[in-house]
């Protein structure tokens, strides 16, 4: 077995809102394996980004533990990049500099200009953007928006990425184009992810393992599947693959049929 | 369940392809499309060249009199009017009069003759120098103070009392307390424009500051950034618009206050120089100071404008 990154015990959520305790997450179990894909899935308001950035360490649990390589998340840190739904580039920054924001951050300390702006320049090489490294986000789309804030969070060379519906607001196309490509990157990163998602085939896609989420409020782990598909996936191939069928069976079947929301 | 879901499947498959193949043929019938609308464009040129030319010159000679037409018979109206009620005689001096007296006026307008008789220049120069003074204090202490205020709530609680209670407090009863701590009345009247213009600042930097979106501080915080990053590279570029905004509304103000104030201070100044044309009697030099002071309130607000517009970032 890999070594565990991060390591979710026991945690539960609340938030104190006018009507009284909240609980949105309980009693969730999970651990994250180096190098592993993993989706959380489930309908909206069930807490999956919340498990998210409590991993992030943008919110502490009200209950149990969180480790991160043996350590308590006690709040973020650049081992732990997050790309957010809407992208979050800073408008009054080129491409370059809102990466280069990220890199000085994490490795100014130890390295010297011309080496933080050859990290700047190889993260977005990475995602293809090296033409519009000078082009401020209003200038270019939404697609490459979000590469740009995939090229920063990659630029930290985090432990583990995590995405929250990274490509939620894009078109059908340029979200397939954009998993085809994260899929190479991790292939060639090595990197370990959890992606929150509500796409069926996206997480299946995408992850070697598959969290699904009950309805909230206390949200918990429901199931957890394991996609059994070599990489590199071909996501024409993977169309009349069995086994694909399978997994994207199980989570519809736990998604429309035990967990279905009546009033949503 | 499982089953009957499995054998759907491969339809779903089927499905997105030819949703894919419909996407390909809408691509290219468009594209076509858009070649033949250039093919007429051309031919529809190349026939039409002689009067494109005049229609060009005919279409830009209509948009500068849209443009500029409206504007300029509002303003003959408004002489118009001013001609009419001043037909049949009274205090106020007819359009004719006024512009003569302009005209002698203005060519002279950095004349000195003793400290109270001085140019027009020199009396606008004069309030905008205290302007200048008492708004740039203002500045110096308002827009730090307004980013405090904005960035902990402890002090926003503190302070917002306070000052709802002072800003309606209209400028000139600040001008006591001026003379009295100054014991002078030129900074006096500097003190009364920092206090008036010193609100708007600071409650659309504090304002600013709270409203910079959520998601720009969760990237700060991911990132992990020191307090001086956040303010150099998230803080203040989201608040400068808001920044701008208050600074216009204060200058504003100042140079309304500035009349009112010089008017009671004495000296030289706009202000004090209307009162000591009424004084005088010379009615048709008040009203060319009405347009003095309202052309350069308006070229002050167009600066700013111009600042604005320089540094706002576009967001999509």
């Amino acid at each position: 077995m890999t070594k565990k990154i991060v390591q979710i015990e026991n945690v539960g959520q609340s938030f104190d809102t006018k009507k009284g305790k909240f609980v949105a997450l309980r009693d969730v179990h999970l651990d994250i394996h180096e190098g592993e894909s993993i989706a959380l899935i489930g309908h909206s308001g069930c807490g999956k980004s919340t498990l998210l950035n409590l991993i992030a360490g943008l919110t502490r649990p009200t209950s149990g533990v969180m480790l991160c390589d043996g350590r308590e998340i006690a709040g973020p840190g650049p081992e732990r990049a997050v790309v957010f739904q809407n992208h979050s580039l800073l408008p009054w920054l080129t491409c370059f500099d809102n990466v280069f924001l990220a890199v000085e951050r994490v490795f100014s300390a130890k390295e010297g200009k011309a080496k933080l702006k050859q990290r700047t320049h190889e993260a977005l090489e990475l995602v293809g953007l090296t033409h519009a490294e000078n082009k401020y986000p209003h200038e270019i789309s939404g697609g490459m928006k979000q590469r740009v804030g995939i090229a920063r969070a990659l630029s930290m060379q985090p432990r583990i990425l995590l995405m929250d519906e990274p490509f939620g607001a894009l078109d059908a196309l340029t979200r397939a184009n954009l998993q085809d490509e994260l899929m190479k990157i991790l292939a060639a990163t090595k990197a370990t992810m959890v992606m929150v998602t509500h796409d069926v085939d996206e997480a299946v896609l995408l992850s070697d393992r598959v969290v699904m989420l009950t309805n909230g409020p206390a949200a918990t782990i429901g199931e957890i599947l394991e996609v059994k598909i070599d990489r590199p996936r071909d996501r024409l191939a993977l169309a009349h693959d069995a086994h694909f069928g399978d997994c994207r069976a199980a989570i519809m079947e736990f998604l429309y049929h035990k967990q279905l929301k009546r009033a949503a | 369940m499982t089953a009957a879901v499995i054998a759907s499947r491969p339809g779903a498959g089927v499905e997105i392809e030819t949703v894919r193949v419909a996407g390909g043929r809408n691509e290219t019938g468009s594209e076509a499309s858009v070649t033949v609308v250039e093919q007429k464009v051309e031919k529809v040129e190349k026939a039409e060249v002689e009067t494109e030319r005049n229609g060009r010159f005919g279409e830009w000679l209509q948009a500068l009199s849209r443009a500029v037409l409206p504007p300029v018979i509002g303003l003959a109206l408004l002489i118009g009017i001013w001609h009419l009620a001043t037909l049949n005689g009274g205090g106020i001096p007819s359009p004719g009069k006024t512009w003569q007296a302009a005209v002698v006026l203005f060519s002279d307008p950095f004349y000195i003759d003793g400290p109270n008789d001085q140019g027009i220049g020199w009396n606008v120069l004069a309030s905008l120098e205290r302007v200048g003074i008492g708004f740039g204090i203002a500045a110096l202490v308002g827009i730090p103070a307004g980013f405090l205020l904005g960035r902990f709530a402890v002090l926003s609680q503190m302070l917002n009392p306070i000052i709802s209670l002072l800003r309606p407090v209209s400028p000139l009863a600040w001008l006591p307390i001026g003379l009295l701590v100054f014991q002078r009345a030129d900074p006096a009247a500097t003190w009364t424009i920092f206090i008036c213009s010193i609100w708007p600042m600071i409650l659309n930097t504090a304002q600013g500051v709270t409203r910079v979106p959520q998601d720009y501080l969760n990237v700060a915080r991911v990132l992990n950034l020191s307090e001086w990053k956040i303010f150099t590279k998230i803080l203040f570029p989201a608040v400068l618009p808001y920044m701008l905004t208050g600074i216009r509304l204060s200058i504003g103000t100042a140079w309304l206050v500035i009349v009112a104030a010089e008017m009671l201070t004495g000296g030289v100044g706009i202000g004090f120089w209307v009162w000591d044309e009424w004084n005088n009697l010379k009615v048709e030099h008040i009203i060319i100071a009405i347009f003095v002071i309202g052309i350069v309130g308006l070229v002050l607000e167009q600066i700013l404008m111009l600042i604005a517009r320089r540094f706002s970032y576009e967001t999509r």
